[in-house]
């Protein structure tokens, strides 16, 4: 595969962001109740990841590196703002849903981190495509998550009933559960689970043995 | 030339100037350009949840059976600043007023006594808004502004009442943070059905809506003043009683109420 292929793709399954860095869950968990916010959640993301990698790449040869964390900060900072300002003009409901997850990409751990692990060295063609993978990774998961959030929790998809609930005269009890954030850290996890099981080069070395239980005799 | 140092001070200094400049300029023109859209946004915002609570804009949609948008249907209401303590109108200029500005403001508001405060405010406005739509002269519709503490935070909402204003004609929240499938349930169409043609006033004035966990026998007088609590939400349940309480109570809205239902 090429180098520019391989940067695009890698991070969807391969090296994804969410799966196996395990980065930027904590937007993963709050958005995706529903798929609208999701999608639009992911748009904002890819957009970020992108353009904070093009601009921190054009002056990654400038920027001494004492100062550089705080340059990266600045400038995917901006981003974010520009992003939630076009949100609350154009699109208000979602903006409304999305509340401070859209703010809070500011401290998506992806973003900074492609930032300054990969920005910092390479050109902005290759940064470009770089960020566009990884937040593809992250959307991936998110919509995974959103996918089976929205469908079992409220009985719906992108607003449409599929489902139909017990209280509008159908038969699906909705899943409570799943409305609250802590059932996509299950989501998560199964789908980490389901990704090492189709590629097992992803697991990890145990950091550790459990030492076999002392027999009585060799404890007296 | 001295070989350009990346490290250096001078470099750092024109670094750092040069980023937060050009960050700033790009930060605010997106800002200064997209407020009018947004202030817009907001307004229309706003005459959607007023509409929703009066019963006039189906759910999910953004238009009513005829067709007509949310800005031609808030047309139709006229909105008045009210002094809460008198239940006078005030002319001020109501599209610049925002009654959750004035409680922060000691100068424009009052402090609450622990007993008075019911809904858990703290400070309330003394000027509100309320919306009034008028059918061939008749009073159609009272649209009231409320809030108050459920369970994990404030509920803000609207109450709409008919032109008798003594029956409900609905209650719609735009902001709360009660827990979703429990209290969250306070945004169930259902439920919310519930509360169209509940009185708010028993015959003395008083507030008297009950939330209750059974229902008195229909027909029965007290049916006439009850509304199912919500399951499993106590607390949010105690919040939107409370908070109709001290709306519709000798604090809230009540002698502006009692006055406008007096001369009919």
């Amino acid at each position: 595969m090429s180098t520019t292929k391989q940067v695009l793709v890698d991070p969807i399954f391969n090296n994804n962001p969410i799966a196996l860095q395990v980065l930027g869950i904590c937007s993963a968990l709050a958005v995706t109740i529903n798929m609208s916010t999701t999608l639009v959640m992911a748009a904002a993301v890819i957009f970020v990841t992108t353009m904070s990698n093009v601009f921190v790449s054009l002056v990654r040869n400038r920027v001494p590196s004492s100062i550089r964390i705080i340059v990266q900060m600045t400038i995917i900072a901006s981003l974010v703002i520009v992003v939630d300002q076009v949100l609350q003009a154009v699109a208000y409901d979602i903006s409304k849903s999305l509340s401070v997850f859209v703010g809070l990409i500011i401290t998506n751990c992806i973003v900074m981190g492609r930032a300054e692990a990969f920005a910092m060295q390479n050109g902005p063609y290759l940064s470009a495509l770089d960020g566009f993978g990884n937040a593809l990774g992250y959307s991936v998961i998110l919509i995974g998550v959103a996918l089976i959030r929205e469908p079992l929790g409220s009985g719906s998809l992108l607003g449409f009933e599929i489902l139909p609930k017990v209280t509008n005269g159908g038969w699906y009890v909705p899943n409570g559960m799943l409305l609250l954030s802590p059932s996509a850290f299950f989501l998560i996890g199964l789908f980490i689970w389901a990704i090492r099981a189709w590629k097992p080069e992803q697991v990890e070395e145990p950091e550790y043995e459990i030492a076999p239980n002392l027999q009585y005799r060799e404890a007296m | 030339m001295a070989q350009f140092n990346k490290e250096g001070l001078g470099n750092v200094l024109f670094v750092a100037v040069a980023v937060c400049l050009v960050c700033s300029i790009i930060v605010s023109t997106a800002a200064v350009a997209l407020r009018p859209l947004q202030q817009l946004n907001k307004e229309l915002d706003q005459k959607e949840n007023i509409l929703r609570a009066a019963g006039m804009l189906p759910a999910n949609a953004k238009v009513d059976a005829q067709g007509r948008g949310v800005d031609e249907l808030f047309s139709e209401f006229e909105v008045r600043a009210v002094d809460l303590d008198t239940g006078e109108y005030v002319d001020i200029d109501v599209d610049d007023y925002d009654p959750l500005k004035a409680a922060k403001d000691p100068a424009r508001s009052t402090d609450l006594s622990p007993d008075e405060d019911i809904a858990t405010l703290g400070r309330r406005e003394n000027v509100s808004l309320v919306y009034l739509r008028r059918e061939d002269g008749e009073l159609d519709k009272v649209v009231i502004p409320v809030r108050g503490y459920g369970l994990w935070g404030t509920l803000f909402g609207y109450l709409a009442l008919d032109g008798d204003v003594e029956t409900i004609s609905g209650l719609g929240f735009y902001s709360h943070k009660e827990t979703p499938g429990l209290g969250g349930e306070v945004d169930n169409a259902n439920w919310k059905s519930l509360w169209p043609g509940t009185l708010l006033y028993d015959d003395e004035g008083e507030p008297a809506v009950d939330l209750v966990k059974v229902r008195s026998p229909a027909g029965s007088e007290a049916a006439r003043y009850e509304v199912d609590a919500l399951s499993g939400a106590t607390l949010t349940t105690r919040g939107v009683q409370n908070l109709i309480d001290f709306w519709a109570g000798d604090m809230g809205f009540g002698p502006y109420l009692n006055k406008l239902r007096n001369s009919g």
